[in-house]
């Protein structure tokens, strides 16, 4: 008796290995029927730009469908935290007007995004820096396709203090240096006539993860402070002179609203919505900015004009210290990373390419609308348009994806 | 072949690949890490990321995971024992029932739990409670010194010395229960009083079977992340030097769980993360070995087979 069952257990248990190494192989070659057949999407995009205007913008593309009836298919990215709201928000939206097309993104952060890309084990990335020169040279011919646009602002915590304490950059450096130790020191103070300081050390409060919010504004201060930029640098992660770190936005944010005297950074999303105090910011043109949706947008339409091609390095790239009277300081775009040529992803088929290109192209018109209720800056047309040149470039085999 | 031997070689190879997973995990360890293995790895007190000016040193995260575990053990392991001498010795049937089910359910609370709690609740107790008296009329010793804010070394090691307390004081209560009755017996038939028949006749006889469950909460203290990372502060480089208890601090453990997502794949930094990532290894595998040789023998003692 109990040999029996012991003889059906491993018979069992041969059974399920069995099928699941030979499995894959057994199944039966579906045979792709591709008729190439030309069908036009119209896309009417409203984009809403920083001097609030609302353009309506019609665009026709064609496009080389293959036709059967749609068959489900699934497109894998991974990448920045920071877009993660908005991307999850059109890729719900995209399924809704889509249903056979299901996208899946992993917020693993920017870095991790670029791994996988650089690895080819999804079909796109975000990442909040551009790639620099070793990382292109890992990941050859990578478009770079901007996304939406973040901001980053240094909130603090100081009873009786509401948002608006006026710093600089270099100011902020000081502090997150640690050569301004008190709130009520002489710097500050001084920019600040009527406000009552406290006499209390100042806690810096910084990301401890690894996270393209950290590059953006090390990025910055290394731009306006040499000492910081010789000393700490920038980077996704680097070696804080002084204060605590705390896992993610929202960390930061629970930290800072936790405790008096502390100030530290945060995206503006995260900002307005857990209502904390934040500094105005002087700008290059010398006006201290509120950071909002439309000082955001100012900073990255003052530097449009300048902006690579997609197939370009965007490593030189930056949004930081734009030039502008209503221009905020601390600005980057949050990019999209797919390859120029996408049959050098393994698993790429040309129908994932087609629908892959079709997504990004609704990201980058329809998707926008989506933006500024989540707190996000939509894109500025120069930047749209910009964006289409670049995938238009996109091929499959050779073949282009969009006529 | 039988059946019988189909099923022992099956079961036999299983039991094999954990061992040989065991064993590749540290082939691996040591193969990514071998770029950055030095002496200047291990005793360095720089931690600099970026590209260009990468330098990796991990003495302040050692020194950090040492600091947190020795509070943790100095503050959790006298609760536990008593809690253990109390459910073996002293505690009624029902109570000591009871208590020891709700305590072996503490240790499978999972540490994220811990951690949101010392972020949110318990850190403004450790500050206002135990931080601000201690800066207040012991400011002046070296070890408390600078402003309280209840990110640091001290609220970690209080949050872990809960968290093994139910581990150690379980293992207590088993090694404690394994004393035979016959030494309780022969010290009460000397006239001794309760706490002489625990001090000479049970603490004294489980020594090494109550060392051992301490290196065993030792060991999870050594290794936790989620809990530590929440409220330690995670300063890097010298900063996280732990020269106060009072300063934002960071243990090896939650140094990787905090870097490795965006580590950039074209720098050493991964590979720095996965030396840490070794020495860890190393020594929460020497804790543990010595935690169980220890518990062996105490548990063999009741089964008579050592003298």
């Amino acid at each position: 008796m109990q040999k029996n069952v012991l003889i059906g257990i491993v018979a069992v248990i041969i059974l399920v290995l069995g099928i699941l190494l030979v499995g894959p192989y057994l199944q039966p070659k579906t045979e792709t029927v591709t008729q190439t057949l030309a069908t036009t999407i119209t896309t009417a995009t409203t984009v809403t730009t920083s001097t609030d205007t609302t353009i309506l913008q019609t665009t026709s593309i064609t496009v080389t469908q293959p036709t059967t009836t749609p068959k489900s298919i699934m497109l894998n990215g991974a990448g920045a935290s920071f877009p993660y709201p908005l991307l999850s928000t059109m890729i719900v939206q995209y399924n809704k007007i889509y249903p056979h097309v299901m996208i899946n993104y992993q917020s693993i952060g920017s870095g991790g995004g670029i791994r996988q890309h650089t690895n080819k084990t999804v079909d796109f990335a975000a990442s909040d820096a551009p790639l620099n020169e070793d990382q292109r040279k890992a990941a050859p011919d990578t478009l770079h396709i901007p996304i939406t646009i973040g901001c980053v602002v240094v909130a603090y915590n100081l009873p009786n203090v509401p948002k608006g304490l006026k710093l600089t950059g270099e100011l902020v450096a000081e502090i997150f240096l640690g050569n301004v130790k008190k709130w009520n020191d002489p710097l500050i103070a001084n920019l600040n006539p009527g406000i009552q300081l406290p006499d209390k050390e100042i806690i810096v409060v910084h990301r401890s993860d690894g996270s393209g919010t950290t590059f953006v504004f090390t990025s910055y201060l290394s731009m306006v402070s040499p000492e910081w930029n010789s000393k700490v640098g920038k980077g996704t992660a680097v070696q804080w002179p002084i204060g605590l770190g705390a896992a993610g936005n929202e960390g930061v944010a629970g930290v800072v609203r936790g405790t008096p005297y502390t100030i530290g950074y945060v995206e503006l999303a995260y900002a307005l919505q857990t209502k904390m105090n934040y500094a105005y910011l002087k700008n290059r043109d010398g006006y201290f900015v509120e950071p909002t949706l439309n000082s955001t947008a100012a900073a990255a339409e003052a530097l449009s004009p300048s902006l690579p091609k997609g197939d370009e390095s965007w490593e030189k790239v930056s949004l930081l210290n734009a030039p502008g009277k209503d221009s905020y300081p601390i600005v980057s775009f949050s990019y999209i990373l797919v390859y120029k040529e996408l049959s050098v992803l393994p698993k790429m088929d040309k129908e994932k390419a087609f629908e892959l290109v079709k997504f990004l192209w609704w990201a980058i018109h329809d998707g926008q609308n989506y933006a500024p209720n989540l707190q996000y800056v939509p894109l500025p047309k120069s930047v749209i348009s910009l964006n289409e040149e670049t995938l238009r470039t996109i091929t499959f085999n050779g073949q282009k994806m969009l006529g | 072949m039988s059946v019988d031997d189909v099923f022992k070689y099956f079961v036999g190879l299983i039991s094999f690949l954990s061992v040989l997973t065991l064993f590749l995990m540290v082939l691996e360890l040591f193969r990514y890490s071998l770029p950055v293995l030095s002496l200047k790895f291990i005793f360095g007190i720089n931690w600099n990321p970026v590209a260009g000016s990468e330098e990796y040193g991990i003495l302040p995260y050692i020194l950090g995971t040492i600091v947190t575990s020795t509070i943790a053990m100095i503050v959790g392991v006298p609760i536990s024992l008593g809690i253990a001498i109390y459910l073996s010795e002293m505690a009624p049937n029902f109570i000591r029932k009871t208590l020891s089910f709700v305590i072996e359910l503490l240790a499978a609370v999972p540490s994220v739990i811990y951690g949101l709690w010392g972020l949110f609740i318990f850190r403004f107790w450790v500050k206002d409670f135990i931080e601000e008296p201690l800066s207040k009329y012991l400011g002046f010793l070296p070890i408390f010194e600078g402003e309280p804010f209840g990110l640091d070394i001290l609220t970690a090691g209080l949050i872990l010395a809960i968290m093994i307390i139910p581990t150690v004081s379980s293992v207590s209560r088993e090694v404690l229960m394994a004393v035979p009755n016959s030494q309780r017996e022969a010290v009460y038939s000397l006239g001794a009083t309760k706490w002489e028949v625990i001090k000479v006749g049970v603490l004294s006889y489980a020594k090494s079977g109550l060392v051992g469950a301490s290196i065993l909460g030792l060991g999870r203290a050594v290794g936790e992340t989620m809990a530590v990372t929440m409220v330690i502060g995670n300063a890097v480089g010298p900063s996280a030097l732990p020269t106060s208890l009072f300063k934002a601090g960071q243990t090896m453990a939650s140094l990787i769980a905090n870097e490795f997502n965006e580590a950039d794949p074209t720098t050493l930094h991964p590979n720095a993360l996965i030396g840490v990532g070794l020495i860890l290894f190393v020594l929460a595998l020497t804790i543990n070995l010595l935690a169980q040789v220890m518990v062996w023998r105490i548990l063999k003692i009741k089964e008579g087979t050592v003298e």
